[in-house]
């Protein structure tokens, strides 16, 4: 997987071209059956049509158009996004181009109310944030899928009409040449808020509307603002309303700016009406445009994201206002936690019920990740003049008291969902603190037997991503399952754990041992496992309890 | 029950006299933005969403009472 980060200095590719498959010169009753369809060639379903490639599934990704999308759009990839990256040999040349942060700053008028850090911790492989738009993430990603046979990526094909049948999805694709047919046993829809796969099954797609316009410009210009995230409630530069400014690769800064409800948006999207704005929030006009957009948005999510054999991820299947970078990351995450399902369904080594699993999880996420922007979004956008009044008192509390600082809310930034799930083994021991069943596995600094410095991320990719288990001390002594990795720590012949934060954030005693799942998530934890406890932790996890 | 509704002051008179003289010579505007201050003090001092919960849900009640009340003289 070394070999996919090698290119960072590569220009992004945005440009493809529409190329006739043999699928399209099928006729009749002859019409090809895949494994796996994927629609929408987004940093979703390139990332899962990665992760099932690399579990050595064939996948048809299918995007109707045949370029990437211009402007940053998405721009804040968290931490677990990039871990994810790293599972899908693309996170180092993701790192190198991204812009790295973990400060956020919080402004009222002209002065500073806050400032928070969202890892204030060292012994973690990847950042808390970084700061690349959406163009160059689909760009690597793209190069990646490139490098796998495994993936069939089929530009300027648009899903024009779906069929569920008891063993398969009939698709009718429209291309360049004309419509095509092709069978596909499961079809995941990655197609984006205005899903036509969604409206194909006919699910519902209601939420709150805010209407709240915000105003988004791409901004060149050299700057000596420090590479952190700046949010200000009520600026002398923007009277009555909020605005965000983030660094971006290449000189890009990226600025949001809350309009009024009332505003027409033609008119504020003209060049000469943003430029004045963006001139008084910088104390100069020594800047180009990129990229000007307007946006609305809602907070809602399908009811189900499994329909029959078609399978919802990312902003197809759910919403959230964008203050938190709940988007692009809480999709990314859909994707890992299908991929490892829908590849173990496929195989027939789980039953079909465990794609239920995926809806139980990232449903609870979804309503989190709704939760949480809508209270950002309500906060920024006080619906009524007592709400206005309770915002003013905390901006004002802010300044002299503590508590006041934390209730301002300019966005809670994307942290991995804890899930209450079905595929858990709950504690039946003593723990004072480490991840519980059901967290994403924390990062921590480990030296390999050869003495290199690495870290417990790095040993899961190697491991193979399949199930693993971490086990401090004596760890060559556990009789473990067949097919599932072992990371051994601090026992013969294992990791060393260097600087005693493995130990310490997994609240490790002698042969403490986590089971974790393929996407990184703890299944269950033991404090002296036995062969018959792993066993019952691995059914359970693999949908067979 | 999380919400203590026994009287917990020594003097409650002296608690009521308190927060009234706090409103006096304040607009209407005025005293609603001090009541907001007010509560959310008060809110993190008492530091329990249960307890915050339960204290909402007796604060409403008097809304849904005097709705009631006003339907029932329409």
């Amino acid at each position: 997987m070394a070999q996919a980060d090698t290119q960072a200095k590569e220009p992004a590719k945005t440009q493809f071209g529409y190329r006739r498959h043999a699928d399209q010169d099928r006729s009749g009753a002859d019409v090809a059956e895949h494994a796996v369809v994927v629609v929408g060639a987004g940093p979703v379903g390139l990332s899962l049509s990665i992760d099932l490639a690399q579990r050595g599934q064939s996948v048809v990704l299918l995007d109707d158009a045949d370029r990437i999308g211009e402007g940053s759009r998405a721009i804040c990839f968290s931490k677990r996004s990039l871990e994810y990256w790293d599972r899908l040999g693309t996170g180092q040349r993701m790192v190198d181009k991204g812009v790295v942060w973990s400060v956020g700053k919080i402004f009222h008028g002209n002065s500073q109310l806050y400032q928070f850090n969202l890892l204030p911790e060292p012994g973690h492989k990847r950042p808390a944030f970084i700061n690349l738009q959406q163009f160059y993430a689909e760009a690597y990603l793209v190069d990646r899928v490139e490098q796998l046979p495994a993936i069939d990526l089929r530009w300027r094909n648009k899903v024009v009409a779906l069929e569920q049948r008891n063993d398969s999805v009939a698709l009718t694709i429209a291309t360049p040449d004309g419509p095509y047919r092709m069978h596909a046993r499961y079809v995941v829809a990655c197609d984006g808020a205005r899903s036509s796969l969604r409206q194909m099954v006919g699910a519902e797609f209601a939420g709150q509307v805010f209407e709240d316009q915000f105003l988004i410009a791409d901004v060149k210009m050299s700057a000596a603002f420090p590479t952190e995230r700046w949010f200000w409630f009520d600026p002398p530069f923007h009277a009555g309303r909020s605005a965000l400014l983030h660094k971006q690769p290449d000189d890009i800064w990226r600025i949001d700016l809350q309009l009024n409800p009332d505003a027409d948006p033609v008119v504020e999207k003209r060049p000469e009406n943003v430029r004045p704005r963006i001139a008084r929030m910088l104390g100069h006009d020594k800047f180009d445009f990129e990229w000007i957009s307007l946006y609305k948005f809602q907070c809602r999510r399908m009811d189900k994201f499994v329909h029959g054999r078609v399978i919802f991820a990312g902003d197809a299947a759910h919403q959230v206002s964008p203050f938190g970078a709940r988007g692009a990351n809480s999709g990314l995450e859909d994707a890992e936690n299908l991929a490892w399902k829908l590849d173990r369904v496929l195989r027939k080594t789980s039953p079909e019920s465990l794609l239920e699993s995926y809806h139980v999880e990232r449903t609870a996420a979804a309503d989190e990740n709704i939760r949480e922007s809508t209270g950002s979004t309500d906060f920024m956008a006080p619906a009524t003049r007592q709400e206005a009044r309770l915002r003013r008192a905390v901006l004002s509390l802010a300044k002299e008291t503590e508590f006041g600082k934390r209730m301002v809310n300019g966005g809670r930034l994307s942290v991995p969902s804890i899930y209450a799930s079905p595929l858990s083994t709950a504690d039946s021991e003593a723990w004072r603190g480490g991840p519980r069943p059901g967290t994403s596995m924390p990062d921590a600094p480990i030296t390999a037997s050869s003495g290199a410095p690495m870290f417990l991320t790095d040993a899961f990719v190697d491991r193979g991503t399949g199930f693993a288990l971490v086990s401090f001390g004596n760890g060559s002594a556990v009789d473990v399952p067949e097919g599932v990795g072992v990371i051994g720590i601090g026992g013969e012949g294992g990791f060393v754990d260097s600087e005693g934060l493995a130990g310490a954030r997994y609240d490790a005693e002698p042969s403490t041992a986590y089971l974790l799942r393929p996407d990184g998530y703890v299944a269950a934890r033991f404090r002296h496992p036995t062969r018959a406890a792993l066993d019952a932790a691995l059914s359970r996890a693999t949908g067979h309890i | 029950m999380a919400l203590s509704t026994s009287s917990n002051f020594a003097k409650p008179d002296d608690a009521f006299r308190a927060i009234v003289e706090a409103h006096r010579g304040l607009s209407d505007e005025q005293s609603a933005d001090f009541d907001a201050a007010l509560v959310l003090i008060l809110a993190n001092h008492i530091g329990d969403i249960e307890v915050l919960r339960e204290a909402i849900t007796l604060a409403r009640r008097r809304m849904i009472d005097a709705s009631q009340q006003q339907q029932q003289q329409q």
